[in-house]
């Protein structure tokens, strides 16, 4: 696994496209319990995985797919926000 | 005393609950009689489902999950929301802005997590009453061994995920819990089954599992995986665990000692899978649609790093920020598909061991359940190594059940009893064994 030490400008850089603020004692917090951690998982390289495929399922699974007619959705959409417009929910600026 | 009321003086003195109902809906069918408590991660029409986080605070669900309504098919009564950690990132139940249980064996004690309520109501409900609780990596077993109660993870796609607010697709199985094996059989039963709002529930006929608590366990192979009794395995756990295994035995079951040589690395693949998962799962919570809104005042970047920060507790961003860590350019082969790979080969550990073996016997948690003192000193890699027994077969999505099995200073010990995919009906067939002894 990765052998580039753990900075504290990595943590700020995966919090920003996680879209998670952190104060400067969090990102310290952060890196020093990364390190801990990323050192455990160090240890997958004593597997050889050579030729292995990964699981991303435990089982080998089908898709299945419905019959593609249109079903009325019996629930209220909107039941769940203060940010509606007419039958549209209100988003934040995108620019 | 009516039993919302109950289920308020059990809140008192347990802290189980999320949401209690002031009015039960009762029905005809296999579950008749029975009240159900539903883990706060997986939805109940009109009852407020935060899965234990603040971002879903006020969350009401127009809908009911699939195994909630396939309960109330069956007459169950819904009484109320189980407590959990925060989408379910926790082994104590501590990670939550809401009730965090307590143990009914010692309330010093953590009930485990992370369906600790879940765990909780069925060990001290005086009435019929059965719990949906989930499993990502042990939610299930963990906290039902520590309380002392029967607990049923199946096979990954026996039932329908739909209406769980799920945090690892590939990992996430809803299960459930009961006083004693039939009744826990009784609601899988039930549970258990196609769905077509699923695409990942397995298509095969759900059986009676009531029918496999009276099967007999002459010429039944029960493996014993030495690693699971290793460094870090309390002794005295360890003892009780082979009492239950020899009980086995000497009602006709043929013991085998096994080797399962990538259990150690299970750990590691799991958490990795696990909060991989967990950081484009939890994406969607955002602000919009449902859960936490604020005023729309910024643009949509600053909009959803304000929500998600105010919103997520502590474990959450620490396992968010790990997994986009983990899937980032430059990581994600060394780490998620280094990860996925060594999942294949744990996968290949049960497949070959279940060839030579009906199921297999280990301890469920290699403690009983530790103090809140103790807990609060530990750093997070040290509870994610709580886990170490769990892991794989989580990871392998194969049926694994906890039941009681001796105690060690008055709290329980549990006895992990696992099987090939599909094959819940042996797992049950020796946890009857057990607990029939």
């Amino acid at each position: 696994l990765s052998e580039k030490p753990l900075e504290k400008e990595t943590v700020r850089r995966v919090a920003d496209v996680a879209h998670i603020n952190l104060t400067d004692e969090e990102v310290e917090q952060y890196v020093q319990q990364f390190k801990y951690i990323l050192d455990t998982f160090k240890e997958l390289d004593e597997v050889d995985t050579n030729g292995v495929k990964p699981s991303y399922h435990p089982l080998s699974l089908k898709s299945i797919v419905r019959d593609d007619k249109v079903k009325e959705w019996p629930w209220d959409p909107f039941s769940n926000t203060k940010h509606r417009e007419k039958d549209y929910f209100r988003g934040p600026r995108i620019a | 005393m009516n039993l919302c009321e109950k289920a308020q003086r059990i809140n008192q003195k347990y802290r189980a609950f999320n949401f209690i109902s002031d009015q039960l809906d009762r029905g005809h069918g296999r579950l008749e009689g029975y009240t159900v408590t539903v883990k706060d991660n997986i939805c109940v029409k009109d009852m407020r489902s935060s899965a234990g986080s603040r971002i879903l605070e006020n969350y009401t669900p127009p809908f009911d999950a699939t195994v909630v309504s396939k309960a109330r098919l069956e007459g169950a009564a819904i009484l109320g929301k189980t407590t959990m950690d925060e989408f379910g990132f926790g082994t104590f139940n501590v990670n939550t802005p809401f009730n965090i249980p307590v143990n009914p064996h010692d309330v010093e004690r953590s009930a485990g997590g992370s369906s600790g309520g879940a765990a909780v109501v069925t060990s001290v409900a005086d009435f019929p009453h059965l719990a949906i609780a989930e499993s990502t990596g042990g939610s299930i077993s963990c906290p039902a061994s520590f309380c002392g109660v029967v607990g049923i993870t199946p096979t990954y796609g026996r039932t329908s995920r739909w209406g769980l607010i799920d945090y690892a697709n590939s990992l996430d199985k809803i299960g459930c819990m009961g006083r004693n094996v039939r009744e826990a059989a009784l609601m899988l039963s039930v549970i258990s089954g196609p769905d077509e709002y699923d695409s990942t529930v397995l298509r095969k006929p759900v059986p009676n599992y009531l029918d496999f608590t009276t099967s007999t366990l002459e010429r039944f192979k029960v493996g014993v995986p030495k690693e699971y009794f290793g460094d870090g395995v309390d002794k005295d756990v360890s003892d009780n665990v082979w009492r239950g295994i020899k009980k086995l035995e000497s009602e006709g079951a043929d013991l085998k000692e096994v080797s399962m040589p990538f259990t150690k690395h299970s750990l590691s693949s799991y958490y990795i899978v696990a909060m991989a998962e967990a950081s484009t799962n939890l994406a969607k919570l955002c602000g919009l649609r449902y859960g936490l809104e604020l005023p729309l005042e910024d643009n949509f970047d600053e909009y959803f790093s304000r929500v998600r920060t105010m919103g997520f507790g502590e474990e959450a961003k620490r396992r968010i920020l790990l997994g986009t860590y983990a899937r980032m350019a430059g990581y994600r082969d060394a780490y998620y598909l280094k990860a996925l790979k060594v999942r294949t080969r744990v996968i290949e550990d049960f497949k070959r061991v279940f060839k030579t073996v009906d199921v297999l016997a280990a301890p469920t948690m290699p403690i009983v359940a530790p103090r809140f003192d103790e807990i609060s000193k530990l750093e997070p890699h040290q509870h994610y190594m709580m886990d170490i027994l769990t892991a794989a077969p989580n990871l392998a999505g194969v049926p694994m059940i906890s039941i009681p099995c001796g105690e060690k200073n008055g709290m329980p010990v549990g006895i992990h009893i696992m099987a090939d995919h599909l094959e819940e009906g042996k797992m049950i067939t020796a946890a009857a064994g057990v607990e029939a002894s």
